[in-house]
């Protein structure tokens, strides 16, 4: 494979990982912290009801978790293609 | 001790710290002034980054505004951190494999035009200096309550300071010294959060007590609930604002955060590209410990507060026997009665209780009324009940006092109030030296050293700096003294602009090659030009609510903005020449991690 098709490959790959990462940031934030709140509201969850919490504190610990999910993936990525510092 | 010797120890103490590490870590070059040469740890990036993002608006305004919003507050915990994802996945690692200082070298460079970089310089000193205004304020507002200066003098002092660690430190000195504020601001924040959701609920952790089930066999929320409809507020869990209007928002302050110029100019400091990414998730940490206690924090308050004016009876408290911190912050002027009802007890519910705009009470110098409270000049000649309350509103209570005075609702001991203080100053101060060095560097080195003068020397540049630095302190100590009546507005303004200019030129800048100057320059001036028209046409101009576009709010608009500028600078850059080709190189090598070294001036 010559360096640009790897570079491609590579680009490629790596906004598969962003899309996909940003999709379930879309669905938690949007869908369900805004679009079906109130679908999500009539079930209870630990004294919230759970479009509230998801609103007010699962969104943000989803947030962290997607982050370093997806540092480490890039990391692996960065060394598949051979590309890390 | 008594609390005004703890709060000077305090105070004084974290002070003595901050020029300490200041005087250590002095800037030499003009690379350690503007990144702190390169090779600050992801860890400790990201502890600043936090300190950084983390205003006296997150500090003191953010609990106090969900407090009384309740779910509508919700855009803001959202929008506030869910930026981190965007600007760690879309930007933070591109722009430090690009490797250069400021974000006008990124859009001058990539779309190898001089307006560009100049349309990128006007965008970071505007919104940082609408930023900075908001901040100076809040230093202000803690030295007035708690040291008995006047807000002016607090202001000054706090001047004096950051003027000490920016202006010798630059990044090297801000970095570090925003670590020691992190650790300040979290501790500030979360003891008295702990010690509320203990005495509360029983639970020691504020995002568990809040769901916790009281001793009246009701959950918090169901309580906070019930608490607001009985007195004709909205219920606490339901939202006011419509869908479309949230959605636009919370979009709105999440590409905000991600195009703000002294939040991605953190991520510039690192060694690797790698260590972008790690640091974003290491800021985001730091972040969310604070944001995931604010729902607590304000719930908690928000009954304490009731329940404290209103008394057990929900039929109010004889103003005599109020406790010490209500007259407090009706002498700091942050509250006000009147009593309505001619029974000597403070009551409150929905509805202003002043004349005021958004009821805010004008107090009559010094004069007191017949129980020794601030006599009022805009009471209101036929103060009604509102949505079935039992009583009219007598009270106003500013929001942004909730925080401040949390601890003293809550009789907490007088080292938690003092710690209070110190953190308010702390995440002030730290996020008023981030800005401060965004704008001493677009103005020495974009505007001097890359457009109106290249020959300049790194000494010269250091000094042009230097003295940026001095101005802008001044400035936003003059807006500290004097703060424009629409600091709430004009804070707004700061990410719509960011939302609608500087998120996607970076974005269309990394991830579409094809994109041109003609695009680039043509999208920020349409997103730009709408979002600001749209803001002040309905902010100033007294636009009518009825004529929002789809009833979206200024705030949400940056959104619609953002939109604007992609599809414009899409349809524009398909109709003009393709970017030269080195410039096509580039764009391939920011791609790819390797090879970033550090940070490099030319």
């Amino acid at each position: 494979m010559s360096t640009n098709d790897n570079a491609q490959a590579y680009w490629s790959e790596n906004l598969r990982i962003i899309i996909t990462y940003l999709s379930i940031w879309f669905v938690v934030s949007y869908v369900c912290g805004i679009l079906l709140v109130d679908q999500l509201d009539a079930i209870p969850f630990f004294g919230f009801p759970l479009g509230f919490w998801i609103d007010q504190q699962g969104s943000i610990f989803i947030y962290v978790g997607l982050i370093w999910a997806y540092a480490a993936s890039m990391n692996k990525l960065d060394e598949k293609y051979d590309v890390h510092e | 001790m008594s609390l005004d010797l703890l709060t000077y120890l305090f105070i004084g103490g974290s002070f003595a710290l901050y020029i300490g590490i200041a005087i250590w870590a002095r800037a030499g070059s003009t690379k350690e002034f503007y990144v702190a040469g390169g090779g600050v740890p992801p860890l400790a990036n990201g502890m600043a980054t936090a300190a950084d993002w983390m205003s006296a608006a997150s500090f003191i305004s953010l609990a106090g505004l969900v407090s009384f919003i309740g779910r509508d507050g919700s855009a803001y915990l959202m929008g506030w951190t869910g930026g981190y994802v965007l600007l760690a996945m879309l930007l933070a690692p591109y722009l430090r494999k690009f490797g250069k200082f400021t974000i006008p070298d990124f859009v001058g460079d990539r779309y190898y035009s001089k307006t560009a970089r100049l349309i990128a310089i006007i965008c970071t000193i505007v919104i940082s200096f609408t930023y900075v205004a908001g901040q100076m304020r809040g230093v202000g507002i803690v030295f007035s309550r708690y040291l008995h200066v006047d807000i002016n003098t607090g202001v000054i002092i706090g001047m004096a300071i950051v003027f000490f660690y920016a202006v010798l430190g630059g990044m090297k000195g801000i970095t570090y010294t925003q670590v020691a504020q992190y650790v300040v601001l979290i501790l500030a924040f979360m003891v008295p959060a702990f010690f509320m959701s203990m005495q509360v609920t029983g639970h020691f952790l504020p995002q568990v007590g809040l769901g916790a089930t009281l001793e009246s066999g009701m959950s918090v929320l169901a309580t906070l609930d019930q608490l607001s409809v009985d007195l004709g507020f909205a219920e606490y869990t339901a939202g006011k604002k419509s869908t479309i209007d949230i959605f636009c928002l919370t979009a709105a302050l999440m590409a905000g955060t991600a195009g703000l110029p002294h939040v991605i100019v953190r991520f510039f400091t690192v060694p690797r590209v790698k260590d972008a990414r790690t640091s974003a998730g290491w800021a985001l940490i730091f972040i969310a410990i604070l944001y995931t206690s604010v729902p607590g924090v304000a719930g908690f308050g928000r009954v304490n507060l009731i329940q404290t004016i209103n008394g057990a009876d929900n039929a109010g408290t004889e103003y005599a026997t109020m406790p010490q911190w209500f007259k407090n912050w009706e002498n700091a002027g942050l509250l006000g009665w009147n009593d309505y009802n001619g029974d000597g007890k403070v009551q409150y519910a929905a509805g202003t209780a002043f004349n005021g705009s958004k009821g805010k009470p004008a107090f009559d110098g010094e004069a007191r009324g017949e129980h020794g409270q601030r006599a009022v000049t805009n009471a209101h000649a036929d103060p009604k009940a509102v949505n079935g309350a039992p009583f009219a509103n007598e009270v106003y209570v500013d929001r942004d006092i909730m925080v401040l005075a949390n601890p003293e609702i809550a009789q907490l001991p007088n080292w938690v109030i003092a710690l209070v203080a110190a953190g308010a100053v702390a995440a002030a101060l730290s996020t008023a030296a981030g800005l401060l060095l965004v704008i001493s560097t677009a103005i020495a080195h974009d505007l001097m050293k890359t457009i109106i003068n290249p020959n300049i020397s790194e000494k010269q540049e250091l000094m042009y700096a230097r003295i940026a630095a001095v101005v802008a302190i001044c400035i936003a100590g003059y807006f500290g003294i004097n703060p424009p009546g629409f600091v709430a507005q004009v804070v707004a303004l700061a990410f719509g602009l960011a939302s609608s200019s500087v998120f996607p030129v970076l974005v269309m800048g990394i991830f579409n090659k094809r994109m041109n100057k003609e695009g680039a320059i043509a999208g920020m001036v349409v997103g730009l030009g709408s979002t600001m028209a749209y803001m002040i046409y309905f902010t100033f101009m007294g636009g009518a609510k009825e004529d929002l576009f789809l009833g979206i709010s200024t705030g949400g608009f940056g959104f619609v903005g953002m939109l604007l500028n992609f599809i414009v600078a899409y349809v524009v850059s398909m109709m003009t020449p393709p970017p030269p080709a080195e410039i096509q190189e580039i764009v391939e090598n920011i791609r790819v991690p390797r090879g970033a070294g550090t940070a490099h001036a030319h």
